[in-house]
């Protein structure tokens, strides 16, 4: 029993990251219809960056990590308003080219500065320390991470419901035609919305880069976060945190329980099984496209 | 200027005398081309012709029926794998092994197909993903694939002709993709074909026009894991020694990048666009002892960058030449080709 509680609460806790890669995700292709491959490495370039600025230039933590924050927000707008605002006749396949042609880019940039070999990210609260709630054993990292997660969740709703810019977004992404006709500047929202989006993408990397810190550490994340953000149906923010969650949670006990050799590709079987039986994820409503 | 006066132009296989001329002409020149070149180019050659059969099976799925695959890697490592067990376990002959093991990656691709029948987009982009990445952790799971170690490929041998060097292996493999290309471009001109295109233009359409959608796309599926698994099964031949971490995700963003480089819905972009990135992975494998660029590259890495990872510049290539191509002229490789011949054909206007 207290097997199954730990394996839970450590599902719970790496779910949180897939949830704020799955919520970045999602916030792009709610507004621009553009699956953003680019997302992890986004993440990983302003990662690196808050390494450079600790270890190289030796800035102190409140600054680094609002500065890396800052710096992805100024990332995700400088690529969409230099790449995919350029892209002629977008189709699905393009921008899903175009974001991986991004992500190899990024990627490749990030391990020519550093090298392949792995990094230890300076962080103010080590992965090794943990809290005991009641008789299970968390680290200090997860709960910050999920705290986090919490956190990011609640400002994105009010955000979205009480701001003017979250109102201008839901609206872009409702109908542009008619949000541009009520006077919003839909480009510099599709622009604003990557900002945003780079910024939850780079909190996700923040809290994992402690344990891993290489060129390929976003990857898994970002493929799981995707997923998730599938399973809930790719349009929905509720959907791709329940799709965290829950993928976190079934690949540990799979791990656990069955084999944990197949624990990575567990999360993929669950999505193609969802998806055979609602084609379009667990919460977006299914629309038939009329001709 | 090409328009097609009747039917039979249009399903007629040479569209004209000066096309039959330059193909044969083509077939000429890659029947003496290992007499003229040294080895390593040779090698080049195989490896190119490798990348030409995946990305024209890969071209059948996305740029002719308009599914999404992130996944060929899979069909790919299927068809390596299943080659060189059939091969050095059951002892099958090499001329029974492929086939055996393209179809083998076809029912799989039809498996695939099915779940695709209700998918689009990223649904699809996620679900043949994550196919991919089961495939290649499975294989490298389980012992009797030879695990994490990899397997060697066993001698091959057709009847009497011990294939062995390279310039060998480069007539088997020139004539099987020969043969496939030109099965492809038959397959498009059939009804089949037609089908195909009817569904990437309005799937809803196409049913209506009495096009059998579960048929369709579960044999566009199947046709294209035959080809790639066909192509994998060479290529264990290529390398001689497989292991589970090459046919990793960055493969199949790879086949998929040379369909969109070269041009989606072109049998010629397909061969264009995996020469041209076959080229230049051979090419960027060495960057460094490129005259006078390689140096330049050397200091600036001294400089700014790091010496450990410059081969990472590859990657940086691939994405720029994927990002460009995406904004500049979407069609790739084709589209380029067809706007200079017009402006050729049209000239001094």
């Amino acid at each position: 029993m207290l097997d199954f509680l730990q394996t839970i609460v450590s599902g719970v806790a790496v779910g949180s990251s897939y949830a704020l890669m799955g919520l970045a995700m999602v916030l792009i292709y709610k507004t621009s219809e553009v699956v953003n491959f680019a997302q992890g490495e986004m993440a990983l370039v302003s990662c690196f960056f808050t390494y450079l600025v600790l270890e190289y230039h030796g800035f102190p933590f409140y600054v680094a990590f609002p500065g890396a924050l800052v710096f992805s927000a100024i990332l995700g707008c400088i690529l969409e308003f230099a790449v995919l605002r350029r892209a002629k006749e977008p189709t699905i396949l393009g921008m899903i080219i175009i974001t991986i042609g991004l992500e190899m880019i990024l990627m490749g940039f990030v391990s020519w500065k550093f090298g392949a070999d792995p990094k230890t990210m300076p962080f103010p609260i080590s992965p090794y320390d943990s809290v005991a709630l009641g008789e299970v054993f968390v680290s200090s990292l997860e709960v910050l991470t999920f705290f986090v997660a919490l956190a990011v969740m609640a400002i994105l709703f009010f955000f979205l419901r009480y701001s003017k810019l979250g109102v201008a977004m839901k609206a872009t992404q409702q109908n542009n035609m008619a949000a541009r006709l009520m006077g919003i500047r839909t480009n510099r929202i599709l622009m604003f919305t990557w900002g945003i989006s780079s910024v939850v993408g780079c909190l996700a990397g923040l809290l994992i880069s402690p344990m891993t810190m290489q060129p390929y550490m976003m990857w898994g994340p970002m493929l799981k976060g995707f997923a998730s953000a599938v399973l809930g149906g790719m349009t929905s923010l509720p959907g791709a945190v329940f799709g965290a969650y829950l993928i976190g949670i079934i690949e540990n006990l799979f791990g656990g329980y069955v084999s944990i050799e197949f624990k990575s590709v567990v999360a993929f079987a669950i999505v193609v099984l969802v998806l055979c039986i609602k084609p379009s994820g667990l919460f977006a409503r299914h629309y038939v496209k009329k001709v | 200027m090409d328009m097609k006066r009747d039917y039979y132009e249009d399903v007629q296989f040479f569209s004209s005398g000066v096309v039959l001329f330059w193909f044969l002409l083509l077939l000429s020149f890659l029947a003496v081309l290992p007499f003229l070149v040294k080895n390593y180019y040779i090698y080049m050659a195989n490896y190119m012709a490798i990348n030409i059969i995946v990305a024209v099976g890969l071209n059948l799925l996305v740029g002719y029926t308009g599914q999404i695959s992130l996944g060929h890697a899979g069909f790919f490592a299927l068809g390596a794998y299943g080659t060189v067990i059939l091969m050095s376990k059951a002892h099958f002959p090499f001329l029974l092994a492929l086939p055996a093991s393209g179809l083998f990656a076809a029912l799989l691709g039809f498996l695939l197909g099915l779940p695709a029948l209700r998918l689009e987009g990223p649904y699809l982009s996620i679900a043949t993903l994550g196919f991919g990445l089961t495939i290649t952790q499975v294989i490298g799971r389980i012992e009797f694939f030879g695990g994490r170690q990899g397997l060697h490929t066993p001698d091959l041998t057709i009847g009497p002709w011990h294939v062995e060097s390279d310039r060998d292996f480069y007539y088997l493999l020139m004539i099987i993709t020969v043969l496939l290309v030109l099965g492809a471009r038959n397959l498009i001109k059939t009804k089949v074909g037609r089908a195909f295109i009817a569904i990437r233009d309005a799937d809803i359409a196409a049913e209506t026009m009495g096009v059998n959608l579960t048929f369709y796309k579960t044999l566009a599926f199947a046709v294209s894991a035959f080809y790639t698994g066909i192509a994998g099964g060479l290529f264990a031949f290529v390398l001689r020694f497989i292991e589970p971490e090459i046919f990793g995700m960055m493969m199949s963003i790879i086949f998929l990048a040379m369909v969109v480089v070269g041009g989606l819905g072109s049998l010629f972009g397909s061969i264009a666009g995996a020469c041209l990135l076959s080229w230049l992975d051979l090419q960027l494998r060495n960057i460094l002892s490129i005259p006078y660029f390689g140096e330049w590259l050397e200091a600036l890495s001294k400089s700014y960058f790091s010496i450990t990872g410059v081969s990472n510049i590859q990657f940086i290539v691939y994405g720029l030449i994927m990002v460009l191509i995406m904004l500049f002229e979407p069609l790739g490789i084709y589209g380029f080709w067809i706007r200079t011949k017009i402006y050729w054909k049209t000239w001094p206007f």
